[in-house]
Order: C-alpha cells, then structure tokens, then sequence
C-alpha cells in the first residue's frame, strides 16, 4: 500500500541510511542527505532599490557578487546570474515564500518563481570534500578559489549542479552543498558513492 | 579543453558554453517584405570568415546568459567577449585578419 | 643468469614470480617485466606483424618498438610494453605475434578522472623537472610535477655527481623536500599524454599495476589527471636514435642508453659480449658501464674520430675503440651472434649490439599545442623553434643535454642560485647517420610494423613527396610507439631520397596521445549505470514496485508499459488502451518540460514564437500550441495555459525541454530584449499525473472534493486550482487520448502522495496505470503527432493537417514568412495520414518505405519511387487490428488510395486515410 501522506521527504530519503553508512566507513568524507526547503527563482534588476527592498523580506542581504551567496534569516540568498537569485528558506511554506517575495519584488518590475521542488540538496563534508568533487568538477576548487561564500552553476560527472562552498571548521573539515535537479539527484548520488570508494578507510 | 570566459561567471570549460552562430544577424524587421531569397539569406546563410569573427554564445551549464564573443576561427582563440551590443558589431569592423 | 650484483634499484631481499609464455620467471619488486626477462637471458616469443621474424626488447621503456606483451593476468590486455609493465607476483604474459586480444571478460576494476588547478606543471621528474618543480615550490606557486616512470630521476643512473655526492642523493633530497610542500603535487607512474588549449594537460596515473593485490576494491586502477596550470614546463628528456642497419630487427640489438638504465635500474645486463655503433658520446657511457659490470665490450665510432675523454675511459679499461667504422648489418638464428662490421662485412661475435645515433628531443608536450619544431643538424632531430605562450621546454626535452647545462638552466628565467652543480664535461658533436649501406629491404625504420627503407623508397618512388604522405603508405610511427625511435629517421631517410635537405621536408605533426591510453581509463566513471545520466521522476519507485518497463526518452527513464504475469508488451499496451477507452488510466507525465512565462510582455513573447495566437487566451484557459523554427518546420509543441495576465505556464515535449527553454531566452535576450518577460524553467518543480478515460472525472472528482468537475463548470481546455491536505494543485481538462481526461499538477515534493490517492481513489473503477506505449497508441488514433516521431525536422504544421493551429491574424511569428516560400506550397510536400493495411493483420515496421502498390504484390524491378515512411505504428484496441500514421507525398490528395509498403520481402496494401480514426467527431472528451 502506497504512502498517501502529504509529508515532505528528500527525493532521495530511501538511500539516506546507506549514506550514513558508508560515511562511517570513509577517511574524511560525509555525505548526507538535507531536509528540502522553500526556494524561489528571484529575477531583478540588479540596480538599486530593488535588492534591498527585497532584501528586507527576505531576512538578509542580497549578494552583490557574481557566484557568491549570503546567509538570510533562515535560508540562503545565492546569486545566479546578473538579474537572477536563488533564495531558499527553512522556514517558511513555498507558496507564502513565493507571494511574499514575488510581492516585494513586482513593484521594481521582479518575479518570483517558486522552485521548491525544481532542486534538491546533498551535502558533503570533510576533510576531502574537495577532492571527492574535483574527480567530477572541472572548476577550480582550491580553497584560494572557491572560499566560504561563493557558489557556481557548473557540472558534476554530467549533471548540472548548484556547488556551494560554506565553512571549514576547526577540525580542517570542509563543507560544501550540492543543489541537484531531483531527477539527477540518484544520478549525482550513485556518482558520489562510487567516487568515495577511493576514500574508505583500509580494513 | 578550451576555456571561455563567460562575462558573469568567469572562465569555464568549454562544454558548459553552446554556440549561438554569427552575431547581429538581426531578425528581418518585416519579414513578408522579403522576397524569398532575401528570407532564404536570413535563414539559411552565414558568414564563414577566416579570422575574427563576431559570434553569439550562452553559457548554458552555468548562469545560461549570452553574451558576444569575437573568436579567431584560425586559433580558435576568443579575442573578446562582452555583454551582446558591445560585441555584435559587424565582423567588417574589427581588426582585418592577416591571412 | 645475467643479474649483478651491487647494481639495480630493486629490492632483493623480495621475490616476484611472473608468467611469460607458460615459464615461470622469478624477478625482484622495482623490476620491469622486460628486466627479469633479460635476467634470465629470455624474451616474450615475439614476432614481427607482417613478416614475422622474431622480435626482442629493444629498449628500456616507452620508446621500445618490439618488446610487446599480451597480458593475461591479473586482467587481459593486449599489446603492452614489457619494459613499462612493473614485475607483480602472478603477473601472466605472453608474447605478441602480430595483435593483441581484447579481454572477453568485463573489467571490474574502477577508473576515474581528477581535476587538478595549479600556477604550473612540470612535466618529466628528471634532473631539469625536479630543479624546475623545487625553483616553483620555494617561490610558493602550487606546483603539479607529473613523471611516467616508478621513481623520479630521469635517466640519471646514479654514476652522476651532482653537487659532489651521486646523483641519485640529490634526487631523493628534491623529492623529500617536494613532498613536504603543502603546495606540491607530485605523481610518479603519471604519463602525461595530451595537451591542450589554455594550460590544459591530461595526464594517465597508473595506480595499482605495481601492488599484488590489485587494488580493486578502493584505488582506481587508473586515473586521467585532467590538469589545468597557468604555465606549464616540458622536461620530458630524450629518446635516443637508432641507427638504422641491415637485419636491425633481431633480439639482441638495443639502443645504449637502455642497456644502460637495465643495468642501473634493474641491476640486468643485457648482453655478456657487447659491441656499441654509436654517432655519439653518451653511448661510450654504456660500454663503460657494461664493461665495469662484467660484459665484454667494443665500440665502433661512426665518426671520423673518436672523441678524447671518452677514449681514454676506454683505454684505461681495455675497451677497443675503432673510429670511421659502420656496422652493416647483423647475423644469427634469431639472436643475434654477430655484428657485420665495415665495407667487407666482418663478422664480429657478439650476443648485443647497441646503437646510438644522437637523441630526439620529446617535445611531443610541446608540439601538441602547435609549438613549432625545427631541424637541429648539429642534433639531427627536431626541437622546438620559437617560444610558445604559456609553456617552457626545458633540458633534453630542448635539446639540452648536459647535465651541468641542464641543471643550470632548469631554474628557469628567475635565475635560481640554489640550482645543483654538476661539472661540464666535454661533449663532440653527434655525426648524423640515418642508416648505413646494407639491403633496404631488410634494414627496418620502423621495427614494430616491419616497415623498411625499402616501403620508403617505394611511397617516393609512387610520387610522394611529403612525410605525412610517406607515413600513412608505410604506416611508420603509426604503431603503440608512435615513432618515438623511428620518427626523424623516416624523415630522415625520406629527405635522403627525395635529395633534399630534412630541414625542408620537416616531421610528422605529434599529435595525443603520448603513449597509448585505455579507452576504459578514457571513459573514467562514465560507463555502466553511470554512462549517461538517468533522470526520474517522484513516481520512479512506485513504476519500478509496480514492474513497469521503462522507455528511454532523453535522459528520463519513462514508465512504457506495466505488463501483468504472462502479457508481452503488445498484450499489456491493448489491455491499457482499453481500460482508458472504456474505464479510466493514470500516467506519469512529470516529464514533460514546463516553463514559467511571466511579465507584463509574455503574451507578446508566445505570440512570436507559437503559431497560433496566445494572447488571445483567457485566464483559466488552456491552448495548445506549436513552434516553428525560421524554417516553418515543427520544433516543438504542447499547451499553453494562462495563470494571469502577464503570467502563462508553457508545457513542452519531454525531450524538448531544454532545448525550447533554450530557443525562449535565445529570442528574449538576443533578440528582443526589450520585452518585459522571465522565464524560468519548473519542469521538475510541477509534477503531473494524467487520469484518462470515462471514469476520470469519477476519479478526480473524489480526490478533489473542493472541485466542481461537471462539464458544464469545469470546461474541456480549461484548468482551476485546489489543494489537498492544504497543498496547492492544480488540475487541467486537457487530453491527448481523445477521452475526457485531467492533468493534476502538483508541487514534485508530493507527487507519490498524490498518484496514490488518485489510484486509492480510483480502484472502484479498475483504474489502470498506463505507459507511453499505451500514450503513443491512443494519440495516434487520433492522429495526435509526436514530435520527433512524426516529424523530423522537415515538417510544416501544413503537412501535419494543422493549419488550424496557425494564426492568420497575427502580421508575424516564428517561422511564418516560410510558410509562403514556393517549397512550403508545394502539393507534392510529405503530409501526415493513416495507413490501414487492407489485411487488417500486418503491423507495418515504423520506418518502412511506402510505394506505389502492384497488383502482384511484388516489389518491382528498381529504381522504386519512395513515396514516403511510416512514422508510427501500433495494433489499436479500440480498432482491434493494427494502424499506422505516415508521412505520404501529396498525402491528403491521396486519401481513399492504396499503396503498398515491402514489408519481409512481400509488398502490403495499405489504404491512406483521414489521420483520426477513432472518435473522428470528438464526442468522447466531455465524457
């Protein structure tokens, strides 16, 4: 008998344990699965004072920069493109997070769109985190070049991503995010898991 | 693996990018003035010059934006590229290619 | 045995067993399989590829044209070098007479590629590499340093005296010391094979080859560094020149340095009474070398004199040294036994010959990237002429080759005061000599193919003039080598002949890969499930319980069809059709692309790019639409629902997707970027499930109780929101079977949970889940095109029977001026009908030609005029025979007419009909 109940699950929650199992067996990398959250498409006229306006509902300031992101409220603004922002939230419904953003956004000629459910999210963490995603990824990831904050629309193996490079902590452990369209995300994930093999720890 | 240098995201590797053909091919502004082959020109015909040339490209793996490039179609080396209006100049414009 | 003592870099105290030829052969770790051959004075049963004489090993490693080896164990694998393939224990070969053999059994170890970024790349771990590498490290550039062999030192043998200790001190000190840079990548067994535009090198890493256990469970058994260096330095060395001779193809005839690196790197001499034919110094290193460990040895200078250190070295150890003398040829059963020496052919006893005719710089790194090469005559080899943007040669890769001026200049242009010191030592010019008298037909330019002087002569005296002409006649350098030896010889030989100098007829263009490369390490992750992206939808798992095959359709994995125990497709797709025609069905259609079209502009944008007039539409309503190129052709179609006033949802083909959201943002930014309209992709934001039949309104009715599903509220081409548990869908009447149907859209995160409330919903009613098979058939019968199905790029929205969908208000779109061009108009155009063969039995294959029909039912003598193809076809429930739909010319004149179509040698009659066959009067879709 299926599941009928409108709960949200990560498209990918049947594999979560087998992520955390063989996180537990890999030397300095960690895959995991995150909770899916409210997104909208934002397109605007980058000149002021749209951003800002927008800004105020969305809980924070928009990036300025190309491919760099900033932290909201609760949520994360990621710049796109010169006129285009992804801005998601962890509180908030799509469908409120849409009206509230579209609204603020409409009146300097903007739309958002809600793509809630257009990406996905794995995250990977450790100290080889980086070098797990270079065997996919052709961007320079050194941390000189892809530090805290930036993010880039590029491939990995032949999937479209989202790479968003968040902090390393004090262990030396690394922490980056993969947006995935949901329909490559078992794609994308059979890749990291084949790719990790390299990093199990000797038995 | 050539890089390109998209003029938002930087330099990538050139699987992310499509090519869009010559630039400033402008879409007739009255077509059904046209006579058959003056439509045929448009549709089917383009400049294929030896040298610099003005071309339309998007970065279609990254913020898929176009933008203009001149590209040397001797050295495959992109000699400029730019927001569209700045770049779509006619390839009679730019520097004369030395054989 | 020919093992000795107190040489060699292997580890002694350890055993290897390997396998050649069915004989066990016992080696060291750190040996080639080649040096414990020559350790036991054996070599793989080698034989020439066309003439089939037998081979040996003729050098120490890559460059070696004959000592191929077909591996058995630990994995098949045809036609690799002995001299490159590290000596494990259980290593199987044996050797290759001719070609190699492809393994039969799948490869189950792991490839995979790595992206690498640095400020520069030193390519060759030689003395120039290592000073170059360490010059960067200190300046704190992230340096990549990639070296083919085991261990890093380059052809220094460890006689060298480098910053007074031996050389191989040294080289260990660098290597510490690169190992310690947090900013250093250094991988040795990493041949760089390619490079590339813009600083880009690809480079193979052979990763488990050297360890028993093959690694197969974690490591990669390969990888392709794919490397990206703001600068990059080619210190790749030299391959040393043969001299080509009369019967230069027997086992025994090596060319010195590898006698040399045999017996320093792996403690093996090659040969017990050695003579050495040399036209220049380094080879008089290896008589020496070979003389002090136990070998009996000569040289023959080719040149007029033999130079002055060297001969005293000689002298001082009772070596024969004759100047101004050539060997001509060579003598044996197979081996050789005896040099041929001087214009009367005196037989010289001997078990090796050596030959050194100078040294060919490999700047293959180089010339990839269209650096220019240029004749050196004081070399007699190509090195590189004019400096190229971004990359260095360095070292003998440049031709320089003293160690004291290689180490000097290796520092690069800062001028490094902390490069090691070597001492000069005296160098006489390297005499030129290509070949010596003898027969042409038996003295061999390139080994590997058994191509001689004799091929060459033979492809100038057919009139070619060029080397890249004389090497595909002769296919010299075209073997697993690519030349390395052979190259400058041929064109050497070839100038020669042609009588002129080689500095005009230059060399062959180097081009990648440097040595071969495994198409299994070429395709890295990229094969098996991994080979393309497969792309699911939120309903994948449920398909996959419900044992639905799956139909490719791009990327997307698409429930075709969900047989039942005992039922084929042809079975399971009736039973569908049916139960949508007479019940209700439920299909997955998350697929299909659909773009969010928003601003105060977007009427105006579909209105250029559709056919027909968007504008028009109501909100609440739903269209369908077709695009066009500027050709007038079909590109893609689907429908168009209004949300707002400056708001439309456009829904696409599945396998369009991306290509007209593509098409959309190409016109709105290049084109008319004045237009107030954003587009953004939500195909996998909306999922969609497609309920069909006369009981679908039953079914969606009870699931969405807020809904008024009557006809008369809920119109057919219509949509309305509601929600679910509080989830905002929305549901369409849109229908592609012909039957009253509903498109439920809602957001992908509950997508499951929606198809299982409609299917819960539905079981009163034998709701029965349906795939594109059961799709493809209901469309067609009524005459529904698919695009990329039915049409093929050639196809107007005329030669489907659409003109209704194109607007005749609208003064211009996408593709309208074409449709008046003469070629559009033309009667005789392909137009889409029905084919009924007349047997009411006969499934005509999809793609068949379609002729005119003859009596007999024979296909005529040719020429037989195509009258067109069948693009679809399927048996039909609702018909209960088989159909087809067909792209006919001046099809719709030829109506009621039949024609034949040659089907497994017969020719069947088909009768051309209206494209809908059932339901023509559409009563059906209300219900």
């Amino acid at each position: 008998m299926a599941d009928t109940s409108m709960l949200v699950r990560h498209p990918l929650e049947a594999r979560r344990t087998q992520l955390t199992e063989l996180s537990a067996e890999l030397d300095g990398v960690a895959l995991e699965l995150e909770t899916p959250v409210a997104a909208v498409d934002l397109r605007l006229d980058p000149a002021d004072p749209g951003p800002a306006a927008v800004a105020d509902v969305a809980g924070g300031p928009l990036p300025a920069q190309p491919d760099t992101w900033t932290e909201l409220v609760a949520g994360q603004a990621l710049r796109l493109g010169p006129d285009e922002w992804l801005l998601t939230s962890t509180a908030a419904r799509p469908e409120d997070w849409e009206f509230g953003l579209d609204e603020a956004a409409a009146e300097f000629g903007g739309t958002a769109v809600d793509v809630s459910a257009q990406r996905t999210t794995v995250r990977v963490r450790g100290a080889s985190a980086r070098r797990l995603l270079a065997s996919g990824c052709a961007i320079d990831l050194r941390p000189a070049s892809f530090p805290r904050g930036r993010c880039a629309q590029t491939l990995l193996g032949q999937a479209g991503v989202l790479l968003v490079a968040h902090g390393v902590d004090t262990r030396g452990d690394d922490d980056l995010q993969l947006f995935v369209r949901p329909s490559f995300a078992g794609y994308v994930v059979d890749w990291l898991v084949d790719a990790a093999q390299e990093f199990r720890r000797p038995t | 693996m050539q890089l390109i240098a998209c003029p938002w995201c930087g330099q990538r590797e050139e699987i992310e990018f499509s090519y869009g053909g010559q630039a400033a091919v402008a879409y007739p502004a009255d077509p059904a003035s046209l006579s058959d082959e003056q439509w045929a020109r448009f549709v089917f015909f383009r400049d294929n010059p030896k040298g610099p040339f003005a071309e339309r490209w998007v970065h279609s793996a990254g913020c898929r934006r176009w933008f203009g490039a001149v590209r040397d179609t001797r050295t495959y080396e992109f000699l400029s590229v730019g927001p569209l209006s700045a770049t779509t100049a006619r390839p009679s414009v730019l520097p004369e290619a030395t054989p | 045995m020919s093992r000795i003592e107190g040489y060699g870099r292997i580890d002694r105290s350890r055993h290897v067993t390997v396998t050649v030829d069915g004989a066990a052969y016992t080696g060291h770790p750190g040996d080639s399989l080649a040096s414990v051959l020559l350790a036991h004075d054996a070599r793989p049963a080698n034989t020439g590829v066309k003439l089939g004489r037998p081979r040996g090993i003729g050098a120490s490693w890559t460059e070696d044209p004959t000592g191929l080896v077909q591996v058995e164990e630990p994995f098949p694998e045809p036609m690799l070098l002995a001299t490159t393939l590290e000596a494990t224990d259980g290593l199987v070969a044996r050797g290759v007479n001719g070609q190699g053999r492809l393994s039969e059994i799948p490869d189950l170890a792991r490839y995979d590629r790595l992206h690498t970024h640095g400020d520069v790349l030193v390519i060759g771990a030689g003395p120039a590499g290592l000073v170059a590498a360490r010059t960067a490290a200190r300046r704190g550039e992230d340096v990549v340093l990639v070296d083919d062999r085991p261990t890093a030192g380059g052809t220094l043998t460890g006689t060298e005296t480098i910053d007074g200790r031996p050389s191989l001190e040294v080289v260990d000190e660098i290597v510490a010391e690169l190992r310690a840079s947090p900013n250093v990548t250094h991988l040795q067994r990493t041949t760089a094979f390619g490079h590339y535009d813009d600083g880009f090198v690809l480079a193979l890493e052979r990763r488990t080859s050297h360890t028993d256990d093959g690694g197969l469970a974690r490591r990669s058994r390969q990888r392709v560094h794919r490397i990206r260096a703001g600068r990059i330095v080619v210190a790749a060395g030299a391959v040393e020149r043969p001299i080509v001779l009369e019967d230069n193809d027997r086992p025994g005839i090596m060319l010195a340095a590898s006698a040399r690196d045999f017996l320093h790197r792996y403690g093996v001499l090659a040969g017990r009474e050695v003579v050495v034919f040399t036209s220049d110094d380094a080879a008089y290193a290896a008589a020496v070398d070979l003389h002090d460990a136990g070998a009996t040895v000569q040289v023959l200078d080719a040149r007029p004199t033999a130079p002055a250190v060297w001969s005293r070295r000689c002298a001082d150890r009772g070596i024969a040294v004759t100047a101004n003398t050539h060997v001509h040829g060579t003598r044996g059963p197979d081996r050789i036994t005896a040099a041929l020496v001087g214009p009367e052919r005196r037989e010289v006893p001997c078990d090796l010959l050596l030959t050194s005719g100078g040294w060919n710089p490999t700047a293959h790194l180089f010339s990839h990237v269209g650096g220019r090469l240029a004749y050196d005559p004081s070399l007699g080899a190509f090195r590189p002429a004019a400096p190229r943007p971004g990359v260095e040669v360095i070292g003998a890769a440049d031709g320089t080759f003293g160690l004291a001026d290689i180490l000097r200049r290796a520092g690069g242009a800062g001028g490094a005061d902390d490069a090691p010191h070597a001492d000069d030592e005296p160098r006489d010019p390297t005499a030129v000599l290509w070949r010596t008298e003898g027969d042409p037909a038996r003295q061999f330019v390139d080994i590997q193919r058994d191509a001689t002087v004799a091929d060459i002569a033979r492809a100038v005296g057919a009139g070619m003039t060029s080397v890249e002409h004389v090497k595909r006649y002769t296919t010299i350098g075209t073997a697993h080598d690519q030349g390395k030896t052979s190259g400058v010889i041929a064109s050497g030989i070839t100038a020669e002949l042609l009588g002129l100098p080689v500095e005009d007829l230059g060399t062959t263009t180097f081009r990648p890969p440097y040595t071969p490369v495994a198409f299994a390490a070429l395709a890295g992750r990229e094969r098996g499930d991994l080979f393309d992206p497969v792309r699911t939808t939120p309903i994948h798992d449920w398909h996959v319980a419900a044992g639905a095959e799956f139909e490719d359709v791009g990327q997307w994995k698409r429930a075709g069809h969900y047989p039942h125990p005992g039922e084929n497709m042809t079975d399971a797709v009736l039973r569908e059709c049916a139960a949508v025609r007479t019940s209700v069905g439920i299909m997955d259609a998350s697929t299909l692309g659909k773009i969010d079209v928003r601003g105060p502009d977007a009427a105006v944008l579909l209105d250029r790019l559709y056919t027909n007039m968007m504008s028009s539409l109501k909100v609440g309503r739903v269209r369908y639409g077709v695009m066009c190129g500027n050709d007038g052709m079909v590109f893609d179609d689907g429908t168009v629902l209004r949300l707002a006033d400056d708001r439309f949802l456009v829904t696409t083909t599945t396998g369009n997707a991306a290509a007209v959201l593509d098409w959309m943002e190409e016109w709105l930014q290049t084109e008319w970027p004045e237009l107030r309209v954003r587009l953004t992709s939500v195909t996998e934001q909306w999922s969609i499930v497609a309920v069909a039949g006369p009981r679908s309104r039953d079914v969606v009715g009870a699931v969405f109780a807020d809904l008024d599903v009557s006809n008369g509220t809920f119109g057919f081409m219509t949509w309305q929101d509601t929600a679910l548990d509080g989830v905002p869908v929305r549901v369409a009447r849109i229908s592609f079977s012909g039957e009253l149907a509903f498109e439920v859209s809602v957001s992908a995160w509950y997508a499951a949970a929606v198809w299982a409330r409609l299917l819960e919903a539905g079981r009163a009613h034998g709701i029965t889940p349906y795939g594109t098979e059961t799709m493809h058939v209901l469309r067609a019968e009524k005459g529904y095109p698919i695009i990329g199905q039915d049409t093929d790029g050639t196809v107007s929205p005329h030669d489907l029977g659409m003109a209704w969908a194109v607007s005749k208000k609208k003064p211009d779109f996408v593709g309208r001026r074409s449709f008046s061009r003469a070629q559009n108009q033309d009667p005789r155009r392909k137009q889409l009908v029905s084919l009924l063969p007349t047997d009411a039995a006969t499934k005509l294959p999809e793609g068949s030609q379609i002729v005119r029909f003859a009596d007999d039912g024979r296909l005529p003598a040719p020429p037989v005029p195509m009258l067109g193809h069948v693009t679809s076809s399927y048996h039909s429930a609702a018909l209960d025979r088989p159909f087809a739909l067909a792209l006919v010319k001046g099809g719709r004149e030829r109506i009621g007419e039949v024609v034949g179509v040659p089907v497994a040698g017969e020719l069947v009659a088909a009768l051309i009909g209206e494209t809908v066959l059932v339901d023509p009067e559409g009563a059906r879709r209300d219900g």
